[in-house]
């Protein structure tokens, strides 16, 4: 088992490395110094003057080694620029950089300054992520049991007219993202057109004090879009299994019906939806973004959005290392799930 | 003019949907007619649901292609009559000329254009570029999926491993740091593209050729007949004057496709592709264990012949459904690429940008945002009951 | 009545239940259709069946007759769409199609149990065994968790399983299959049923170890005076098995009567072509030809007016036969045998054989392949899903393999599960590269030729017909564009047309109308694909072809017609045939040399009656006294073999048999153990791999004796 965890781990660093790099590329492609240039420094810069500007800041080094250098792996850079000033990597903002350490990356706690907040990433990073995973919880708490009992119901007895209805209501929820759900939840029950005004449609609010009111809309609207999936699955495998042959004999060794379901189907009908429901989470967090921006509840999807707009290249590159974490650690926890559930894989 | 109550509204939108409602009732005659000579898809109309997917999936094919000849739509997408800006559904509009329709049916959003007309206009965005871009990403995701699952091993693990990489990156900052004007201006999706839509010309022609070898005088000039229309094609599609990838002359260049939306397309293509190499990989490892396989092998079959004729077509009932479903999520990416506003152009009529702009005013006016969203509402709906009845008939017997 | 020695708990059990001496199970008059979206599916009509305390009843039939259905029905779980649409099903008198879900729960599994055809499926893979067994008792007898386990671990004991504490705590997969169907007997065993319904229990077992679960059943339904319902499509097992038998054929009951009647005198033209379709192990085939039924098996909707079997019948009578319902009639002077035909009295029974036009086996010819201690191993990594890192295991799937094979001559090669036949197939075949050793095809050396390097011609000559009939053929081509793509492949023909043409005559070869060249797979029979897929095989004119398995899958009136066939190609075209099989009953009928394998060693190879006769090697001893025999007259010797085959992973050390082997004792010191056995050749061409004296070798007796009449 150790050894299955080491060699997951090595995966992910892997994984993580290969598509921080793809980030970095992409946000120091040309195009996006230029634009960063022009907002940071004045927008009517001509092309020479946003030239000296990166040059001066280290941004014209070439790809791999300002990554390396973001990593902590390679010395931060020290530059005399072209207007006298000498700037170093790793001082600290208004700093001088005599004062700067050599290294200063990933490796050793720096994760580099936000151009749009004005702060550390480190600390932009756990405030907002902090917000979401409050989101989060309440969301799996929501959607997780409703969307088991859904699919348990529906394939407990296939075919049946409960089965029909569950699941239309199921493949409802799959079709509807969040964009959409979130727009007709919001004008059915808290816009004035309608009128009910039960909730609330922003979560501003939810941020320091999160109330029923307030962020009961979010969470459902997040919820809605993974649950119909999860159930859907979970009926497919649920409904299998009540036809497999063990089923009939446990059937036809007397058991009664509820206990056919709790004791023989369940744990088997669990497998399949249980590595879905992890492997949920890069796209929950799709969900998240786009229920933050819609919701205006300033987490880390929304902080994605700012970042990415803005190519805050630091803070966007936090991000992701925290995204690819999140799913890259999901699915291990899916793994060892499934191991767990399935007496038939036996890791040793 | 009075304001058209709702059961006018309602009317007046059936006339207007006339041109789709005979198309659907051709296209079902026909079906149910012919249904026992048309395999799965004939099987598909004794299914309810399945019929039911099917109609709404047609109603907006057909609306989108109507559309885009303007026959059901009302007024100009774009147009603006400013009086009309955020008026209610069923609205008449005010100092019309004679050849204007006289009312706003489905009400005017914030920049005074017609609602009803730009959901008509939006079909025809998705209907253009889902399926097609489903389609590509098949392409790319069999193209390398089989040899994944037919071989296993170190291609297996390397391939694998892409697409595990690609599926850890968040499809939504993905989304941000790729379609981008910025990016767009360093040519980088008209590369993807290059490399991402050659996949079907490599399809056809291992497909071809694996089928035909024996026999080359069939073969060869078969092989640059359809090569050499699908280069074409393809060249014309990823060439484009003035941009990093011109490769032909313009006046042979067929068509050009913006760079906003090509942009769009590469995307939606690499962001799919990736899970359709997965089903596919898993499919190929389970079918390559079959008798059949083990006899073409026997009788000196090449790996490509085995794994495009033998293989592939005995794996086409998971993934036609999957085809379906996969339209279905690459209409709401779309979707959410114009939530977010990227790629397409803001004054696009497509269903993401229209929610986007009517959710400003949610509050106060609904219908900008919740015509186009049931509308997206819908299509997903039918393509997912669509799948569903395929897959419970093919199940069947 | 056999009710022999119950133990206490029996008694005691056996009293609480309701004292009842009638009959078990009485099935009156039973029909039962599936309802489907297209029609009407009547699996099963006018069945009738009659079961006494203690009893056993076979029920006899080929694939889709109905056997399962009356199993199903009789347990009520029919399924969504399935129903009894006339008829009763009484059990100790108590109609079952009268009872509330509630009572039924309650019957289940404590006094009507199950066992089935796949064990694996048939247990819960994520519940431990001992839970699954413990179920019993505490649903039905209110046992106490204590009670229970005691219980659970008796039975265990009692099927004979070692180790039964640690049994009790593994979870299926953890259990090998033969292990496995002892649990689900144990299962059945739990709560002492009055009736045990055994579907095909041991179809997916090895015959060494089907012999031993056979021998399991008997004598546990001695011991708790269990009444039986056997289902088989084997008849041989039922003879071994019941006291009763009925046949049935297309949903119906034909024939029904005592072992000795309906084996030795017959009275349903059907059940005399069965015997007459299977080959017998004891005989020979000049003496007994082997005779296939003609035709098909009718689908339940397509069955023809009057007699069923009327199409296949040798004795019909047109005008009588085809008319009207036909009623089971008794037959006089047997005791309770009936049969289902309208001229039983008319019908010759004794009449002998026409006698069958012997054909000449084609002259065997020169030597074309030959093999020389050729050896196989596989390296494969000793954890399969966690993979990769961690030591490797060396599999050693075939064990220095050498023999010859001549043009014209049938090779069979015998063994059970694992023992490495397929292996074999596939390096000769260049799906895989040998490890060591040569093959020689006409002096050729080919071990190391990959089939991408071999050339078209090599590929042509050693081709391959496949043991699952419906997986053979590519489900989504035609029959005829599969057997022109393999033309196209072997380069022969040079038109469209002429390969059409080509392919047409091929499906002649095999006996198939040329209309079927434009049918799907799935519009054909097994025999029916399985004879394309010998048509294909002979494509490029064959000169080797490997039969793996080809008929195992088929039913046994089919399994006649195809051996036919292949025995048929082979003497026009000449045709060396690698016959693979288990079954040793058609390795007699068919082949001139036989050559048995244990865990990827030959342990004999010979001619075919040096290997049917004494001396044997201890193996091949074994796997003979384990075939059943559809013969009364056939005395075998009763060997039972302990334990199950060894998995090739960890073949155990010195002799591969050792530790199953009875005559292990009579070889001195401990040379089984430690030292793999040498090749002795015995007679002229005879050669066994095995310690034993050559002293010990002539005590032995044979097997098979058929008794004198
Ligand atoms: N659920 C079902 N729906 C429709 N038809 C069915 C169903 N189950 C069985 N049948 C049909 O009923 C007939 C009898 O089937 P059954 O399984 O009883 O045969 P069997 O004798 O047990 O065959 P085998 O030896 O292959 O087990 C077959 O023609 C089969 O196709
Ligand atoms: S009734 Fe006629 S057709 Fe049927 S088995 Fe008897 S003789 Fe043959
Ligand atoms: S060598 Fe020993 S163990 Fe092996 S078969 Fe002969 S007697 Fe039995
Ligand atoms: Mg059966």
């Amino acid at each position: 088992m150790g050894l299955f965890i080491l060699r997951r781990l090595w995966v992910m660093i892997l994984t993580a490395l290969a598509l921080t790099y793809i980030v970095f590329f992409l946000t120091n492609l040309y195009p996006n110094l230029e634009k960063l240039a022009k907002s940071q420094g004045n927008f009517r810069m001509t092309d020479a003057q946003v030239e000296t500007y990166l040059g001066n800041r280290g941004y014209l080094q070439s790809t791999p080694l300002k990554y390396a250098q973001w990593l902590g792996v390679a010395p931060g850079w020290v530059i005399t620029g072209t207007d006298g000033e000498t700037r170093a990597r790793c001082a600290a903002p208004g700093a001088a950089a005599e004062t700067a350490t050599t290294f200063c990356g990933i490796l050793q706690g720096n994760w580099g300054f936000s151009t749009v907040f004005k702060d550390g990433v480190g600390s932009i990073v756990a405030t907002r992520l902090a917000l979401t995973g409050k989101l989060m919880f309440w969301v799996m708490v929501l959607m997780v049991p409703s969307a088991l009992l859904l699919g348990v119901l529906a394939g407990m007895r296939e075919g049946t007219r409960t089965d029909r209805a569950l699941s239309t209501v199921a493949i409802t929820t799959t079709a509807t993202p969040e964009y959409v759900s979130g727009v007709i939840l919001i004008a059915v029950f808290s816009s004035s057109a309608v009128g009910l005004k039960w909730f609330k449609g922003t979560a501003t609010s939810a941020m320091e004090n999160a109330t029923f009111e307030n962020f009961f809309l979010p969470v459902l609207t997040i919820a809605l879009y993974g649950m119909g999936y999860i159930a859907r699955m979970t009926r497919a495998s649920m409904a299998e299994v009540m036809t497999a042959q063990y089923i009939r004999t446990a059937r036809l060794k007397g058991v009664s019906f509820p206990n056919i379901v709790m004791k023989h189907a369940l744990r088997n009908a669990l497998i399949a939806p249980f590595t879905v429901i992890m492997l949920q989470f890069p796209w929950l967090l799709n969900g998240v973004v786009i229920v933050e921006t819609l919701f205006n509840y300033k987490g880390f999807g929304w902080t994605l959005v700012q970042a990415a707009g803005n190519n805050d290249i630091e803070l966007l590159l936090g991000v992701s290392v925290v995204s690819v974490f999140v799913v890259l650690v999901t699915q291990l926890i899916s793994d060892i799930g499934y191991v767990y559930l399935n007496p038939r894989i036996s890791v040793s | 003019m009075e304001p058209l109550s709702w059961a006018d509204i309602l009317g007046r939108i059936f006339v207007q949907f006339t041109p789709v409602w005979i198309a659907l009732v051709v296209v079902f005659a026909a079906s149910i007619w012919f249904k026992r000579n048309l395999g799965l898809y004939g099987k598909l109309f004794d299914s309810t649901i399945g019929m039911i997917g099917f109609a709404l999936v047609m109603f907006w094919v057909f609306t989108g292609i109507f559309g885009a000849m303007d026959m059901v739509v009302t007024h100009d997408a774009l147009n603006q009559i400013s009086v009309m800006k955020n008026k209610a559904p069923g609205t008449p509009v005010m100092g019309a000329g004679e050849d204007v329709y006289p009312y706003y049916l489905l009400g005017g959003d914030n920049l005074a254009r017609d609602v009803f007309s730009r959901m008509v206009k939006g079909a025809w965005v998705v209907v253009q570029i889902a399926p097609l871009a489903t389609l590509f990403a098949f392409m790319v995701g069999i193209t390398l999926g089989l040899p994944a699952g037919f071989y296993g091993g170190r291609l297996d693990t390397l391939l694998s491993f892409l697409a595990n990489l690609i599926l850890a990156f968040p499809v939504i900052l993905l989304f941000y740091l790729l379609v981008t004007p910025e990016i767009i201006a360093t040519g980088i999706p008209n590369y993807m593209a290059t490399c991402l839509f050659v996949f079907p010309l490599i399809f056809v022609a291992i497909l071809l050729n694996s089928r035909y070898h024996t026999q080359p005088a069939l073969r060869t000039p078969l092989l640059i007949g359809v090569l050499g229309v699908l280069g074409w094609l393809y060249l014309s599609l990823i060439s484009e004057v003035g941009s990093k990838v011109q490769v032909i002359p313009g006046f042979l260049d067929l068509f050009d496709v913006p760079g906003g939306i090509l942009v769009v397309f590469v995307s939606v293509v690499f962001v799919n592709s990736p899970t359709v190499f997965r089903i596919v990989r898993g499919l190929t490892m389970d079918i390559k264990t079959r008798d059949y396989v083990a006899a073409a092998q026997t009788r000196g079959e090449g790996p490509w012949y085995i794994m495009l004729w033998e293989i592939l077509p005995n794996a086409r009932g998971p993934l036609i459904v999957d085809f379906c479903l996969r339209i279905g999520y690459t209409t709401i990416l779309l979707g959410t690429l114009g939530f977010f506003g990227l790629g397409l152009p803001p004054e696009s009529p497509d269903w993401g940008t229209t929610i986007n702009d009517g959710r400003r005013l949610l509050s106060i006016y609904l219908h900008p945002a919740i015509v186009p969203a049931l509308s997206l509402l819908s299509l997903v709906l039918g393509l997912n009951l669509l799948a569903d009845g395929l897959r419970e008939e093919s199940l069947k017997d | 009545m056999k009710q022999v020695g119950c133990t206490p708990y029996a008694r005691e059990t056996q009293e609480m239940k309701d004292i009842y001496d009638g009959p078990i199970l009485e099935i009156d008059v039973l029909s039962i259709s599936f309802f489907t979206r297209l029609r009407e599916i009547p699996a099963v009509m006018d069945f009738s069946v009659k079961v006494m305390p203690g009893e056993a009843v076979g029920l006899v039939g080929e694939s889709g007759c109905g056997k399962s259905t009356v199993a199903l029905g009789v347990m009520q779980d029919l399924g969504k769409n399935g129903r009894i649409t006339g008829g009763t099903i009484k059990f100790k008198g108590r109609d079952l199609g009268q009872m509330s879900v509630e009572e039924l729960r309650k019957i289940r599994g404590s006094e009507i149990a199950m066992i089935y055809q796949e064990p694996m499926a048939s247990l819960n893979p994520a519940m431990k065994i001992g839970k699954q067994l413990m179920e019993v008792p505490m649903i039905h007898q209110g046992a106490s968790e204590k009670e229970a386990y005691d219980r659970a671990l008796q039975v265990v004991t009692d099927v004979k399983l070692p180790d039964p504490k640690r049994i009790l705590d593994a979870y299926p997969h953890q259990l090998s299959g033969g292990q496995q169907q002892r649990i689900v007997i144990a299962m059945a065993l739990m709560s002492e049923p009055a009736l045990l319904i055994l579907d095909e229990p041991t179809t997916a077992l090895d015959v060494t170890v089907e012999a031993s679960i056979v021998d399991l059943v008997k004598d546990l339904g001695r011991k708790y005076g269990t009444s039986m319902l056997f289902i088989s499509h084997n008849l041989g097992l039922v003879l071994e098995t019941c006291d009763r038998l009925c046949v049935m054929y297309s949903g119906e009951a034909v024939e029904r009567g005592s072992i000795a009647d309906v084996f030795d005198e017959m009275q349903h033209p059907y059940t005399q072509a069965l015997f007459r379709s299977i080959p017998l192990p004891g005989a020979d085939k000049n003496s007994r030809p082997l005779v296939a039924i003609p035709g098909n098996f009718p689908l339940p909707h397509e069955r023809p007016p009057g007699c069923n079997f009327g199409p296949r019948c040798d004795y019909f009578e047109a005008g009588r036969c085809d008319q009207g319902t036909i009623r089971m009639r008794p037959v006089k002077g047997n005791d309770r045998h009936e049969t289902r035909c309208l001229r039983f009295e008319e019908i010759d029974w004794n009449a002998p054989l026409a006698a069958a036009i012997t054909k000449d086996k084609g002259m065997i010819g020169d030597v074309v392949l030959k093999m020389e201690d050729l050896k196989k191993y596989y390296e494969v990594s000793a954890n399969a899903l966690f993979g990769k890192s961690g030591e490797t295991k060396v599999v050693k799937a075939n064990e220095t393999l050498s023999f010859e094979a001549r043009e014209s001559e049938t090779l069979a090669i015998v063994g059970e599960s694992g023992c490495g036949k397929s292996t074999f197939a596939k390096v000769l075949m260049g799906l895989e590269t040998a490890t060591a050793g040569q093959i020689l095809l006409d002096n050729r050396n080919i071990e190391s030729t990959p089939i991408e390097r071999r050339d078209t011609k090599t590929i042509a000559d050693v081709q391959m017909v496949f043991q699952n009939p419906f997986d053979t053929l590519n489900p989504s081509m035609t029959v005829g564009r599969q057997i022109i793509r393999a033309l196209e492949i072997f380069g022969i023909g040079k038109t469209e047309a002429d390969r059409r043409e080509r392919m047409l005559q091929l499906l002649d070869l095999v006996k198939l109308p040329r209309a079927f060249a434009d049918r799907m797979p799935r519009q054909l029979s097994g025999g029916q694909k399985q004879r394309v897929g010998i048509a294909r095989a002979f494509a490029g004119d064959a000169r080797i072809v490997v039969a793996d398995e080809p008929v195992s899958a088929l039913d046994v009136s089919v399994q006649a017609a195809v051996t036919d066939l292949l025995m048929e190609i082979q003497r026009e075209k000449k045709t060396t045939l690698l016959f693979i099989s288990h079954d040793l009953s058609i390795v007699r009928y068919l082949s001139d040399r036989v050559m048995v394998m244990y865990l990827g060693h030959v342990v004999e190879l010979g001619t075919t009656d040096q290997v049917f006769s004494p001396p044997y090697h201890p193996y091949t001893e074994a796997l003979l006294s384990a075939v059943p025999i559809a013969d009364t007259r056939v005395k075998k010797k009763h060997i039972v073999l302990e334990g199950d085959i060894p998995s090739a992973m960890n073949p155990p050390p010195g002799c591969p048999f050792q530790t199953r082997c009875r005559w292990k004792s009579q070889v001195p010191g401990k040379l089984c153990e430690t030292e793999v056995p040498p090749v002795r050749r015995m007679a002229d061409g005879h050669q066994i791999k095995c310690h034993l004296s050559d002293a010990k070798f002539a005590e032995m007796e044979p097997v098979i004796e058929i008794a004198a009449e």
